[in-house]
C-alpha cells in the first residue's frame, strides 16, 4: 500500500482541477483513501490524513468520518499528531457532538503534561470550545494553572477561565482567590488576560463589582498600569505606531469604566488618568484614535465632571473632521449616544453633524440624520429643515420613510409658523409623498384642520400639487380631504397668501372624480375622494353632479365605496334635512403625541416636554343619569336632556376616526329620526368631537344679533352672546357668561341645558368650574343648538355650585332669546 | 469578544475559519454565505464596519484577501481593525512577506499562529515577538518528534 500523498500535494492537485465536478471526483478519490486508511488503523499517517480531510471540510466537503481521529491524533504522544488532532477537535467538534465529551480524558491529561506547549494546546482547545460539562470536569485543573508562575500558561489560563465562567457562571466563585495578584505581573500577556478576566466577573455580578472596587482597590491598580504605559518610553515589544501596548490600553479603560459607573469615588479616582490619556495620544493614526474613542466611552458613562465630558465630546468633534471614515462613524455613532445628556455640547458640533449628510457613505448617512433630528430645536429649526429636506429630496429611497416621519415630527414640535409648517409639509408630499407612514395623513389632516387661517392657503396649494401628480397616494388623500372640506374657500378665491387661482366647481369635481377611476389611486384613495365629493354636496351650490356620481357607485365592485355611496345617496334621498349638519365644517381636534423615527426622547438642554401635552381644560363630567334628573325635574316630555359632553378620550389618528365618523354613520332608517325623540348618549357626538371653549367661527354678520341677559340671581349673573356657525345657517352658537357679584368664589360651578324636542343642542366644556368673587372674572361655555326647523327658541337651565361651603342648586327657563337667533 | 474571523478570496473562496461560539455546520455555511456576499458588495471606498443582526463586522481586505471579524455590539470597532492588523503582521513575520497562497498552503500554520494569538474570541498576547517566539518553539517540537516520518517536510 502506497504511502499516502502528502497535504501539499493534494492541494495543488485540487487547485489543477477546472470545474467543480472534476473537483468533487479528486475529493471523492481521496476520501476513500484516507477512510481505508483509518480502517487500518495506520498510526503512522494518520496525522497527515486527517490534515488532508481538514483542507477538504474547508472547501466544504464533509468530513465527520474524521472526529474520532481527531481523539486519536489528541491521545498519540507525538506533538505532531497532537497538534493536528487538537486542530481538528476544534474544527470538526463541537459541544453537539456527544463524541467531544471524550476529548475530556485527553484535555485533562495534557493539562497536567510535562511540555507547556502541550499544556498550551489543551488550554487553547478548552478555551475555545469546552463544553459545559467539560468545563465542569476541568475547572479544577484550570484554576490551579491560572496560579502558576509560568507567564506563558498564566496568560492561556485566564482566557479558559473567563470560557469557563461564561459557560457555567456558578463557577465563578473558585477564581476569585486567584485574580489576587494577577495584577502585579509584569509580562503584558498576562495583564491583558486578566484584566479580561476581571471585567467578566465584574460584569456578570454585582457582588464582584463592589469586591474589587473597595476589597481590592481596583481602581488604584489600573491607573497605575495604564500611567506607566503611557509614561514609558518605547518599548519595542509592544510599540504600534508609536504608542505603547493599546490592546492593553483599550482593555484597562474599559474595566475601568465598569468600575465607574454610578460610583462616584472611583469615577473621581480616575479622573486624572482619564483626562491625561485624553490629550496626550497621538491621533495621526487609527490605533491612537482606537483608544481616544475607548476613553470617550468610559468618560461619558462614569459620573465624570463637566469639563472632562467637555473634553469627551470635543474629541468626538474632531473626529468628525477627520478623513478616516471609520473615525467619523464611529463619531455620529457616539454622538448619538450622548445627545440625550449633553445636548448642548452636541449642539455646538451642529454644522460638522450636518455636512455628514452629503457623505457617501450609507451607514455615515444614515446615523447623521439620526442626529440631526435630534439636534433640532426652535432656535435652528429654519436651517436645519433646509438641510433636511434637501437631503429628503437627494437620499436613497432606504432613508426616505424615517426621514419624512422626522421632518413631520420636527416641525411640528417647533414650526416658527402655521404657514412655514404648511409649506414644510407640502414640500416633504411632493417630494417624498410615497414613502411618508401611513399615520401621517391623519396627523396631517388634523393639523391641517387647527390651522383655521391657513386653510384657503393650504387646499390651494394641495389643490396645485392634485394637478401635477396624483401618483403618491398620502399626499392624494390628505388632498381631497382637504378639497372636500375646504372648497368652497377653493372655489371662491379667497386665499390671502399668494395669488387665488381661480378655479370653477366643476373643474375641483373633474379632479377628484379623476382620483376615483384612475389606476393609480389604491382604494383607501378612493374612499377619500367619494367622501369629499359628498362634502363639496353643501359647499358647493351645484348638487345634482354629484348626486349622479354617489349613485353611479352605489353599484361599485368595491365593497367599501358601495357602502359609503349607497348611504350617501340615502342621505340625498330620505335625510336630506340632515346632510348639512352632517356634513358641516370639521372643528378643531386636540392633538395627540406622535413617534418620529428614532425613538430617543428629544430634550433641547432645558427640559422640553417631548410630547405635546393636550390643552389642559378642566375637567367636567356630566352622566347620563345627571341629565336624567333634569328631565324628572322638569316632569315635561318635551324637554330633551341634553349630555354634556365629557373630556371625550382623544381621537388616536384624529383623521381616520373622523373619516369613520361620516362613513359608518348609521342611519339605518326608522323612526321619527325626529332626531330629538330618544337622544342616545353617542348622538350629540358625531356633530362635535373637539374641545373647544371658544367659539368656533365668528361671523362678523351675525353680531347683529344682541345678547341677553339669561338668569340673574342671588349673584350669579348669567348672560348668553350668539354667532352664527357659518356656513350652516341652522346652527346658533351661544356662548354663556356666567359672572358672580358675591364676595366668594363660586366653586364647582356646573351649567346644564335641556331644549325641546325638535332641536339638538349640544354643550362644550366650560372654560373653568370657578366664577371668582365680585365680578373678576367669567366663566364661559359654548352651546351650540341646532334649529332645522327654525321653531322659537327655548330653553330650560340648571344651575349648581358652591358658596362659602354650602351647595346651591337652582334651575330657570329661558324664553326671551332674540329672534334673529333662532330665525 | 469576537464571535468569528473568516478570511476568504474576491471570488468568495474561504481560506480560514475561526468560530468562537458553538454552531452547527449549516449556521456556519449560511454566515460564511451571508458575509462573503455583504463584504464583497461593499464599495471600494466604504467605512469598514458593517451591522448584522446584533453584531458589528469589521472587514478589511489586504490584496486578493478578505479578513472579516465579527464583534459583540459593545466592542471597539477602531481595536478591531487593529486585531486584524496585528494578524496580518504575524502571518507575515513567519511566512516573510506572506502572500494568499501562503495561506492556502501551510492552512494548518495559519491556525496555530491564530491560537497562539486568540483565546476564546479575545486576545491573549500582545506581543508580536512572544507570539513568533511560541510558534517558532512549537515547530521545533515538531521535528523534535522521534520519528522519521515527523520531519517538518510532512506536510509536504
Amino acid at each position: 500500500m502506497p504511502a499516502p500523498i502528502r497535504l501539499r500535494e493534494l492541494i495543488r492537485t485540487i487547485r489543477t482541477a477546472r470545474t467543480q465536478a472534476e473537483e468533487r471526483e479528486m475529493i471523492q478519490k481521496e476520501c476513500a483513501a484516507i477512510r481505508s486508511s483509518f480502517r487500518e488503523e495506520d498510526n503512522t499517517y494518520r496525522c497527515r490524513n486527517v490534515a488532508k480531510l481538514l483542507y477538504m471540510h474547508m472547501l466544504g466537503y464533509p468530513a465527520h468520518f474524521g472526529q474520532l481521529e481527531c481523539l486519536k491524533l489528541i491521545a498519540s504522544q507525538k506533538f505532531t499528531d497532537k497538534r493536528i488532532g487538537y486542530l481538528g477537535a476544534m474544527l470538526l467538534l463541537d459541544e453537539r457532538q456527544d463524541v467531544h465529551l471524550l476529548m475530556t480524558n485527553c484535555i485533562k491529561n495534557d493539562l497536567n503534561h510535562s511540555t507547556q506547549y502541550v499544556q498550551g494546546l489543551a488550554l487553547c482547545t478548552l478555551g475555545c470550545m469546552g463544553s459545559s460539562e467539560m468545563c465542569r470536569d476541568l475547572a479544577g485543573e484550570v484554576e490551579k494553572l491560572l496560579k502558576t508562575s509560568n507567564s506563558y500558561l498564566r496568560k492561556k489560563a485566564a482566557l479558559c477561565a473567563v470560557h469557563v465562567i461564561r459557560k457555567v457562571p456558578e463557577l465563578m466563585e473558585m477564581f476569585l482567590p486567584a485574580t489576587k495578584n494577577l495584577l502585579s505581573e509584569k509580562n503584558h500577556g498576562v495583564l491583558h488576560t486578566s484584566v479580561v478576566l476581571l471585567t467578566e466577573m465584574c460584569e456578570r455580578s454585582p457582588d464582584m463589582l463592589s469586591h474589587f472596587r473597595k476589597n481590592e482597590k481596583l481602581v488604584p491598580q489600573l491607573v497605575r498600569i495604564l500611567k506607566n504605559l503611557i509614561m514609558s518610553g518605547y518599548s519595542p515589544e509592544h510599540d504600534v505606531s508609536g504608542i505603547s501596548d493599546p490592546f492593553l490600553q483599550v482593555r484597562i479603560l474599559r474595566l475601568l469604566r465598569i468600575l465607574g459607573k454610578s460610583d462616584d469615588d472611583s469615577s473621581e479616582a480616575m479622573n486624572d488618568i482619564l483626562a491625561q490619556v485624553a490629550t496626550n495620544t497621538e491621533t495621526s493614526k487609527n490605533v491612537g484614535n482606537a483608544i481616544l474613542y475607548e476613553t470617550v466611552l468610559t468618560i461619558m458613562d462614569i459620573k465624570s465632571e463637566s469639563g472632562l465630558r467637555v473634553l469627551a465630546i470635543n474629541i468626538l468633534g474632531r473626529f468628525l473632521l477627520n478623513n478616516d471614515k471609520n473615525i467619523r462613524y464611529v463619531a455620529l455613532t457616539s454622538l448619538l449616544k450622548t445627545v440625550q445628556t449633553d445636548h448642548n455640547a452636541v449642539q455646538r458640533h451642529r454644522s460638522t453633524i450636518v455636512d455628514c449628510l452629503k457623505d457617501l457613505d450609507v451607514s455615515i448617512k444614515r446615523r447623521a440624520m439620526e442626529l440631526s433630528f435630534a439636534l433640532v430645536n426652535g432656535n435652528n429649526i429654519r436651517g436645519m429643515m433646509k438641510e433636511l429636506l434637501y437631503f429628503l429630496d437627494s437620499c436613497d429611497p432606504e432613508f426616505k420613510a424615517d426621514c419624512a416621519s422626522g421632518v413631520f415630527l420636527a416641525a411640528e414640535k417647533y414650526a416658527p409658523s402655521k404657514r412655514w409648517h404648511i409649506d414644510t409639509i407640502m414640500r416633504v408630499l411632493t417630494t417624498a409623498g410615497s414613502y411618508v407612514r401611513d399615520d401621517s395623513v391623519p396627523n396631517l389632516i388634523q393639523l391641517i384642520t387647527n390651522s383655521v387661517e391657513m386653510h384657503a392657503y393650504t387646499v390651494q396649494r394641495l389643490y396645485k400639487a392634485l394637478l401635477d401628480d396624483i401618483s403618491q397616494q398620502p399626499l392624494v388623500q390628505v388632498a381631497s380631504w382637504c378639497i372636500g372640506e375646504y372648497g368652497d374657500l377653493l372655489v371662491s378665491g379667497q386665499c390671502e397668501e399668494e395669488e387665488p387661482i381661480q378655479v370653477t366647481e366643476d373643474e375641483v369635481l373633474d379632479v377628484l372624480e379623476g382620483l376615483l377611476v384612475s389606476n393609480l389611486s389604491t382604494p383607501v384613495t378612493r374612499g377619500y375622494s367619494l367622501t369629499a365629493i359628498m362634502k363639496l354636496s353643501t359647499r358647493f351650490s351645484g348638487v345634482n353632479r354629484i348626486k349622479k356620481v354617489v349613485s353611479i357607485y352605489g353599484s361599485s365592485i368595491d365593497v367599501e365605496l358601495q357602502q359609503r355611496a349607497v348611504e350617501y345617496n340615502a342621505l340625498f334621498k330620505k335625510y336630506d334635512h340632515m346632510r348639512p349638519a352632517l356634513l358641516e365644517r370639521m372643528p378643531i381636534m386636540e392633538k395627540t403625541a406622535t413617534n418620529g423615527p428614532t425613538e430617543i426622547v428629544q430634550t433641547n438642554g432645558e427640559t422640553e416636554p417631548s410630547v405635546v401635552e393636550p390643552k389642559h381644560l378642566p375637567p367636567v363630567t356630566q352622566p347620563a343619569n345627571q341629565a336624567n334628573d333634569l328631565l324628572d325635574l322638569l316632569g315635561g316630555n318635551d324637554v330633551v336632556p341634553v349630555i354634556q359632553t365629557t373630556m371625550p378620550t382623544k381621537p388616536a389618528s384624529a383623521g381616520g376616526e373622523l373619516l369613520d365618523l361620516l362613513g359608518d354613520l348609521s342611519l339605518s332608517g326608522g323612526p321619527a329620526t325626529a332626531p330629538a325623540s330618544s337622544v342616545p348618549t353617542s348622538q350629540p357626538s358625531f356633530l362635535l368631537d373637539g374641545l373647544s371653549s371658544q367659539p368656533l367661527f365668528n361671523d362678523i354678520a351675525a353680531a347683529a344679533i344682541p345678547p341677553m341677559t339669561a338668569y340673574n340671581k342671588n349673584g350669579l349673573k348669567i348672560d348668553f352672546t350668539f354667532e352664527r356657525a357659518n356656513p350652516n345657517p341652522n346652527v346658533a352658537v351661544i356662548t354663556i357668561h356666567a359672572s358672580n357679584s358675591t364676595e366668594a368664589d363660586m366653586t364647582e360651578f356646573v351649567f346644564q341645558a335641556a331644549v325641546p324636542k325638535t332641536f339638538q343642542l349640544q354643550l362644550l366644556s366650560p372654560s373653568s368650574n370657578v366664577v371668582p368673587a365680585l365680578n373678576q372674572g367669567t366663566v364661559t361655555q359654548v352651546i351650540r343648538v341646532l334649529n332645522p326647523q327654525k321653531q322659537q327658541l327655548r330653553m330650560r337651565i340648571k344651575l349648581t355650585y358652591t358658596l362659602k361651603g354650602s351647595p346651591v342648586q337652582d334651575l330657570a327657563e329661558v324664553n326671551n332669546f332674540p329672534a334673529q337667533s333662532w330665525q | 469578544m469576537m464571535r468569528f474571523l473568516l478570511l476568504f478570496s474576491r471570488q468568495g473562496k474561504l481560506r480560514l475559519q475561526k468560530w468562537f461560539t458553538p454552531m452547527t455546520e449549516r449556521e456556519k455555511k449560511k454566515i460564511t454565505r451571508d458575509m462573503t456576499t455583504m463584504v464583497l458588495s461593499r464599495q471600494p471606498r466604504s467605512c469598514n464596519f458593517l451591522h448584522w443582526k446584533d453584531l458589528k463586522i469589521i472587514y478589511k481586505r489586504y490584496a486578493s484577501l478578505y479578513f472579516c471579524l465579527a464583534i459583540d455590539n459593545q466592542e471597539n470597532e477602531l481595536i478591531a481593525l487593529e486585531v486584524i492588523q496585528r494578524y496580518v503582521e504575524l502571518l507575515d513575520k513567519y511566512f516573510g512577506n506572506v502572500c494568499e497562497l501562503d495561506i492556502i498552503f501551510n492552512f494548518e500554520k495559519a491556525y496555530f499562529i491564530l491560537d497562539e494569538f486568540l483565546i476564546g474570541g479575545e486576545i491573549q498576547e500582545t506581543s508580536k515577538q512572544m507570539v513568533n517566539r511560541s510558534i517558532e518553539a512549537s515547530d521545533m517540537l515538531q521535528e523534535g518528534d522521534s520519528s522519521e516520518w515527523f520531519e517538518v517536510e510532512l506536510f509536504g
